[in-house]
Formats: structure tokens, sequence, C-alpha cells
């Protein structure tokens, strides 16, 4: 329906389109359950990704894990991608209701830093200790395919979520997404991480956020947008 | 249904909100907000709880209610007069794709304002980036707007209004002739067979009834029907 069949006498309020849309989505109303508050959902989505971490450390080497935690950067990251995870989710769940305050972006930006610097320190882990256990090639492909199989499914648990609601922002709420889903992989690494240096799994989180904001770009910004 | 302690202020919590300080928000927007804002408010609210439940008439009231409250809105956000029926339209959609986000908690224009903004923005992004060709500065500056000038719906319904109460105000044929040829649009056979009246009374009485409608609406006493002519032809035929 078209705004234009009104045009020549609306004022924007009075107009027989107006009365018409009016009608149909009066008559068109089915009840709908109140979506629960954004922090609950928020929870709710940091719970399922701590009971697949819950899983899946049965798996994990927790000896080599106390010993890494042990080194404060390593330790400084791993909380870092803790805190992102959570502060991205719960952003990225207030931007998609409409009202809420846009300052939410914000809240994940210093569990960032503090992720990213900590695990930037890992670049210089090979020249400022001497004797780190530096990945190769095939470990990095490892962390590699362990943070897109994992970044990809938690991404995409995120969307589904979050369709339900309304963002009007939608790429935001994407890199939002992105982020969340990334530092929760980055997180449930830890335990399996076979080395020290955490620079190439920076650069691979990198990859993991851009991917999720290029699908929705791609998707013509419709992935989160939903039907208006 | 909110777990809620209404003595004092306190904590509470509430499926649809999370943990809330009790009733913050809406008290801290009540405060900036008119009494007749607040009341608009509060209607609006209880009307979008109301829809939510699947109630098809509260739903459709909100929606008409809602329509100046959205156009005033698009107009402030800096829409141009001529694509606000497309944002109020853009609005109306989100509205009804969003309605389960609302929380009745929480006041209900903030929510909307905020939808309102983001489908203007869009609009105003969308028509920005559509080609446009200005050769002549003075001519952008001088080029008169195609869309209504501000207030002209209220004026409109003003009109319309004084015109309806004159009209009831004539005589009974002269109501009917006017009604049905004039503003009705219908032929003089169709009229003559709805009121039971031959086309010369018809005839007569629609021309008394404009020449009186003349003398009621007209814009200065001047040009008002002299008195020797209203003594004649004011009654029916």
């Amino acid at each position: 329906m078209s705004a234009n069949e009104g045009r020549t006498m609306s004022d924007g309020v009075h107009s027989p389109s107006h009365d018409r849309l009016v009608d149909a989505l009066a008559g068109d109303l089915k009840p709908v359950r109140r979506l629960p508050a954004p922090s609950l959902r928020a929870l709710t989505w940091c719970a399922a990704v701590f009971g697949v971490g819950l899983v899946a450390m049965p798996f994990a080497d927790l000896d080599a894990l106390h010993i890494r935690m042990a080194v404060p950067d390593l330790r400084y990251a791993a909380l870092g991608a803790v805190l992102t995870a959570v502060t991205a989710a719960l952003a990225a769940f207030q931007t998609s209701v409409p009202g809420r305050s846009a300052l939410w972006v914000l809240a994940p930006v210093l569990p960032a830093a503090l992720w990213i610097g900590a695990s930037g320190m890992g670049c210089l882990r090979g020249w400022v200790v001497p004797g780190t256990d530096l990945p190769d090639a095939h470990e990095v492909g490892g962390c590699f395919a362990f943070l897109l199989s994992v970044s990809v499914p938690f991404s995409l648990g995120l969307v589904l979520m979050l369709r339900r609601a309304c963002p009007l922002r939608p790429n935001l709420t994407a890199a939002l997404v992105g982020l969340s889903a990334a530092a929760a992989a980055a997180a449930l690494l830890v335990p399996f991480h076979p080395h020290d240096a955490t620079a190439t799994d920076l650069a691979l989180h990198g990859v993991a956020v851009g991917l999720v904001i290029v699908v929705n770009r791609l998707a013509g910004g419709r992935l989160l947008a939903g039907k208006r | 249904m909110a777990f809620a302690v209404p003595a004092g202020p306190s904590f509470a919590y509430d499926p649809a909100s999370g943990f809330v300080w009790h009733g913050a928000a809406r008290r801290l927007t009540e405060r900036r907000m008119t009494p007749d804002r607040t009341i608009l408010d509060q209607t609006l609210a209880s009307a979008m709880a109301a829809a939510q439940g699947g109630d098809g008439e509260a739903y459709r009231r909100l929606l008409r209610d809602c329509l100046p409250v959205i156009a005033g809105m698009a107009r402030t956000q800096g829409v141009r007069p001529d694509a606000v029926d497309d944002v109020v339209q853009d609005v109306l959609l989100t509205i009804h794709r969003a309605r389960a986000t609302y929380d009745p908690a929480r006041p209900f224009l903030p929510w909307l304002r905020a939808i309102t903004q983001r489908r203007a923005i869009d609009r105003m992004r969308r028509a920005g980036r559509r080609p446009q060709e200005v050769h002549d500065p003075i001519a952008y500056e001088t080029r008169a707007d195609s869309g209504p000038a501000p207030g002209q719906g209220l004026e409109s319904r003003d009109r319309a209004r004084i015109l309806a109460e004159a009209v009831a105000a004539l005589p009974e044929g002269q109501r009917q002739a006017v009604e049905h040829l004039a503003l009705g649009e219908r032929s003089l056979d169709e009229t003559a067979e709805l009121t039971g009246r031959s086309k010369g009374a018809l005839k007569v009485n629609l021309h008394r009834a404009l020449k009186a409608l003349r003398r009621t609406l007209g814009p200065n006493p001047d040009e008002r029907t002299p008195g020797h002519e209203r003594e004649r032809g004011t009654h029916d035929v």
C-alpha cells in the first residue's frame, strides 16, 4: 500500500491509505507473547554458552590450563573474552528493543579493550619471554577451525533469538552479535589452547566478527531487520 | 505479573523488564512530560497492552491515536512534508512487527519515538541516495513545497465542521438538496427518487440553500446578501 494515494489531501494524519493500513493491521491482529526482558534473554544465551563449555570441559587439559592461567596477560585475556561475550550479548539484546538507551553499545568497550590488549601481549611473547610455546601452522589451522565452528553456531543462535525482537539498527546489532560470538568462542578456546600466543586468535576473531557483519550486509540488512 | 513491593523505593523483578528499580523508568519519563502527555502516554500504553492480548479494536484506536504523534515526530526529525506519509506508514508497519517488544511497565512514547526516529532517518537516507541535480540555487531556495502547509489538516477539519453546522441549520428541503446534489454528487433523477420531490423543486432548493450558505459563511459583511433579498425565497419548495 502506498502513501502516494492520499498525498494530495494528506497532512500526514488524514489519509485514506493510512485508514486502509490501520484497518488491515488491526484486522490481522493476533495475540503475541510479550518478549522477556533483554537482560533475561542475554543471560539465557550466556547460560547456553556456559552449558556448552561445561559439556566440553572433560576434553580439556586442565593441568596446562592452570599453568597458562598463572601468566597474567593470558589470564586477563581469558577474563576479557568472557566479559566481552557477556556485555556484547547484553548490548545486542538491549539494542534489539526500541526505546532502550543507545549507550548500551559502549558496554563491551572496556572488556574488549582488556581482551584485545591482553591478547596483543601474546604477539610479543616470543620476543619478551624466550622459550614460549608458539603455534605452528597446523595448530593455527586447528584454532581457526575451532573458532569458526564455534562462532558461527553461536552467531546463528543469537541472530535467531534477536529476530524475535526488532533491532532498529540491524548492522550495529549484527556487529555486537559477531563480537559476542567471537569472544565466547575465544573464551571456550582457552581450556583447549595448546600454546601461549594469542595474536593469531585475535586476527581470527576479527575475521569472525567481520564475517557476521558481511553476511548481514549481503542479506540486505534483512537478516536482523526482518520483514518491515 | 510483577513481583514488586509497592511501598517505598525498591528493586523489583518483572519477567518482561528484568530487575528494575521499581517504576523508575516510568517515573523518570513522567517527570519530563506535561500532564496531558502523561495521560496520552498512559492511554496508549494500556491500548498497546490490550493489543498484545489480541484486542483488535484497542489496536485500531491505538494506531489512529498514534498517527498525529508519529507525523509530528517525523516533522521534528526533519522529514520533508511530502515524505511524512511514507514515514507514518513505515512506522505503523514497524509497530505491528515490534509490538511484542513493548513492555507496558515502561512509558509508550519513548518506544514510539525510537521507532519513528529510526524510520525517519532510514527514509531521509534513501531520499538522499537518489540523485538530485540543482543548477539554480535561487530556484531551489524559492521552490514551492509540494506538500500540505503546516496546520492545513486543522484548518480543513475546522472548515468541514463549520460547513456541516451551516448545512444542518438549513430547512429540510434545502438540506436534502445540498446533501444529495452537492455533497453526495447524485443526479437530479436519483435525488428526486430518494426525496420524493420534483426536479424543479430540488433546483430551487439547491439555489436557495447555496445563497443561504453564502450568506452564513461569507468572509465579510459586504459580500453578504442585502436584507431585501434575504426576505424572499428562504423557505423550502
